[in-house]
């Protein structure tokens, strides 16, 4: 029997073996034609070794991005703590936390040479945060406003310009948190009047609680990263304290009746710094990405993340993305025109976020537990 | 009568008993030390001190976030149950075989899907723009709001458990002796005295256990709260996220976690009495 089943099939005890050998070298042979990439860990918020973002980058220097996505600073430093050294070649992080990173040793220090740092708008080249006793840690590489964002069918840009609007009646029910205390509290504190929203004395602070205690009324929940792009998205929320146009602006791209002013009382801004993991191996392809990411050419594929858009600190990343992408230059402020971004910046209405100074980062956050369990 | 313990009842007992140690006492045994380690700069250090749970207990905002979890999860038992038992017993005593075998196929099928996709696909159906409310609207009524309230989570807790409970209520009820309900008949007992008198009280032991899972599933549920519930109001299990969200506050976020499984064992400990109470082997 199995000399007829063999003559049908034409399968030979050669052949078969000539066949397993080929799909076993299979994988060698593939595994051989991408020997070469190099991989690089990068610890970032989503979306920043994403395609769009890397692409180029990593067939230009043959390299993988190997990504690990936190949310928030507090899941960032909790996943350094918990790692061994070298871990992660490249960090991202929010500009509040780099000192957190520089003082626990997290982060190799910089040479201010290799990098652009002349074609940065002056206010972003001794970066606050960036250095620490004249010496560089990190490199801020893009950064965003957070003001009031609103549901366009519900309320006007000038109606929206104001903080008191989360008070209005229409919107009882309507207003929604980002669930983290520094943006909100933070914007509450600029409400009240006080020019360094952070900085400010136990009557302050019992002012900016008092306050933000009577917008609980209004409240219509408290959301995360995806909860606030639904409840934005479909209307159940009408206007939201705590963001702004990195996740209107993703909304707004695809056709929602979303958008962020930033009021006459101010906004506050958040940045995020690019930095090398300490006692990477890889220091030197680490570096090499810093200094694509902050090039002009990095930084207007940067702006335009398919995650949530940002702005850039390099002025000729401005120009290649005018070149590249004029609509988007201009829905996110950065024209040449006058009231552009840096324009606000220069005139005071943006403020840093940035962790709480006369109180404990503690005191802001029970506080912020007990507002939502009131 | 107890056996002695042999190497052959070992083999097959001891992987099970590996397992438990190595999963579930050592990792219950290192969140109780958490508990008492301290955090400077958004760094844990092992320590001996009370001050998590000092600081922790002290709160207000603990044991209300502690009583409206305890509340929520006991209202969706006692509304899971109610609704899943009318379910088990038509499965159980009004199908026939193979009906009854494709609803028990339609029971396990939610189970295919992750239940936060489950519960995402609620808002299209609760939000003021949702399905709901437009349907409402074609006959003029609302829009209510639906999404972000109390009834919405518990929509999210019934999504999680009750195929868990028809299930367990179902295989507690074909086990029931069918005889004592043809007696029960015999005697002149009515159609609903008898589900009280006899289905109810045979059936208890499966019945109490679909109950406490459901207890269990929703205590410690925190996808329901916040993407349906809208975050508010504070489950214990949004306040672990809260703990350790700012700060580094994982010691602090164990004391909560004890206190949920303290909580559990005791309910599951009652639960389990009161099931098998007056019940001999």
């Amino acid at each position: 029997m199995s000399r007829i089943d063999t003559a049908a099939t034409g399968l030979t005890r050669r052949s078969l073996l000539a066949t397993g050998a080929a799909v076993l070298a299979t994988p060698m042979l593939s595994r051989r034609a991408f020997a070469q990439a190099t991989e690089l860990t990068m610890l970032a918020w989503y979306g920043h070794a994403e395609p769009d973002i890397v692409a180029e980058f990593e067939a230009e220097n043959n390299v993988k991005f190997v990504p690990k996505y936190y949310t928030g600073g507090d899941n960032m430093l909790g996943l350094i703590s918990q790692s061994p050294p070298g871990t992660f070649d490249v960090i991202l992080s929010d500009a509040e936390y780099v000192q957190a990173l520089n003082e626990a040793g997290y982060v190799e220090e910089l040479d201010p040479n290799d990098y652009a740092l002349a074609d940065y708008f002056p206010e972003f080249q001794n970066f606050p945060g960036n250095w620490a006793d004249g010496k560089l840690f990190s490199m801020v590489t893009r950064f965003g406003f957070l003001g009031v964002a609103y549901n366009t069918d519900a309320l006007t840009e000038a109606e929206a310009a104001n903080y008191n609007v989360f008070w209005d009646p229409r919107l009882t029910g309507k207003v929604g948190h980002f669930d983290w205390h520094l943006p909100n509290l933070g914007q509450m504190s600029l409400l009240n009047g006080n020019a360094n929203p952070y900085d400010i004395d136990e009557a302050a602070w019992q002012a900016v609680k008092d306050k933000t205690m009577s917008l609980r009324p209004q409240i219509g929940g408290f959301f995360d990263y995806g909860g606030t792009f639904s409840s934005l998205n479909d209307g159940q929320m009408l206007a939201f304290c705590g963001i702004g146009d990195w996740i209107t602006g993703v909304l707004e791209k695809s056709g929602a009746k979303v958008r962020s002013v930033i009021p006459e009382q101010g906004g506050l801004q958040w940045s995020e710094c690019f930095s090398i993991g300490k006692d990477s191996a890889k220091a030197d392809l680490a570096k090499k990405w810093i200094q694509y990411i902050t090039s002009a050419k990095g930084q207007a594929k940067s702006a335009q993340m398919a995650a949530y858009p940002a702005l850039v600190p390099n002025q000729k990343g401005w120009e290649v993305l005018n070149a590249e992408n004029p609509d988007e230059a201009k829905r996110q402020g950065m024209t040449k025109e006058a009231g552009n971004v840096i324009d606000m910046i220069r005139a005071g209405r943006i403020k840093y976020r940035q962790w709480p100074v006369q109180q404990s980062l503690e005191d802001w956050n029970d506080f912020w537990s007990e507002y939502k369990g009131s | 009568m107890r056996r002695p313990i042999t190497l052959y009842g070992l083999t097959f007992s001891l992987p099970l008993l590996v397992w438990q140690i190595l999963f579930f006492v050592f990792p219950l045994l290192f969140l109780v030390a958490l508990s008492f380690w301290t955090v400077k700069n958004f760094t844990m250090r092992p320590d001996f001190d009370t001050v998590n749970w000092t600081t922790m207990y002290g709160r207000a905002v603990f044991w209300q976030a502690y009583g409206t979890t305890f509340a929520l999860a006991t209202a969706a038992s006692v509304l899971t149950s109610t609704l899943a038992f009318p379910c088990a017993y038509a499965i159980a005593f009004k199908l026939s075989d193979s009906a009854r075998r494709w609803a028990v196929f339609l029971m396990v099928i939610p189970f295919f899907t992750s239940y936060l996709v489950r519960v995402y696909s609620w808002q299209i159906f609760l939000s003021d723009n949702g399905i709901i409310n437009v349907i409402l609207g074609w006959i003029g009524l609302g829009p209510f709001p639906l999404l972000n309230t109390v009834g919405a989570t518990m929509i999210g807790y019934l999504t999680l458990s009750f195929p868990l409970v028809v299930l367990l209520q179902l295989f507690s009820l074909v086990f029931i002796e069918r005889t004592l309900i043809e007696a029960a008949h015999n005697l002149r007992c009515g159609r609903l005295r008898t589900v009280f008198a006899v289905v109810i009280p045979s059936a208890r032991v499966g019945l109490v256990i679909a109950a406490l899972f459901c207890f269990i599933l929703s205590f410690g549920d925190f996808v329901s709260p916040v993407y349906l519930g809208g975050g508010e109001p504070t489950t214990l299990s949004i306040l672990i996220t809260d703990t350790t969200k700012s700060g580094q506050q994982w010691p602090r976020a164990a004391v909560i976690a004890l206190t949920m499984i303290g909580t559990l064992m005791l309910v599951a400990f009652a639960a389990v009495k009161f099931a098998y109470k007056g019940k001999t082997r």
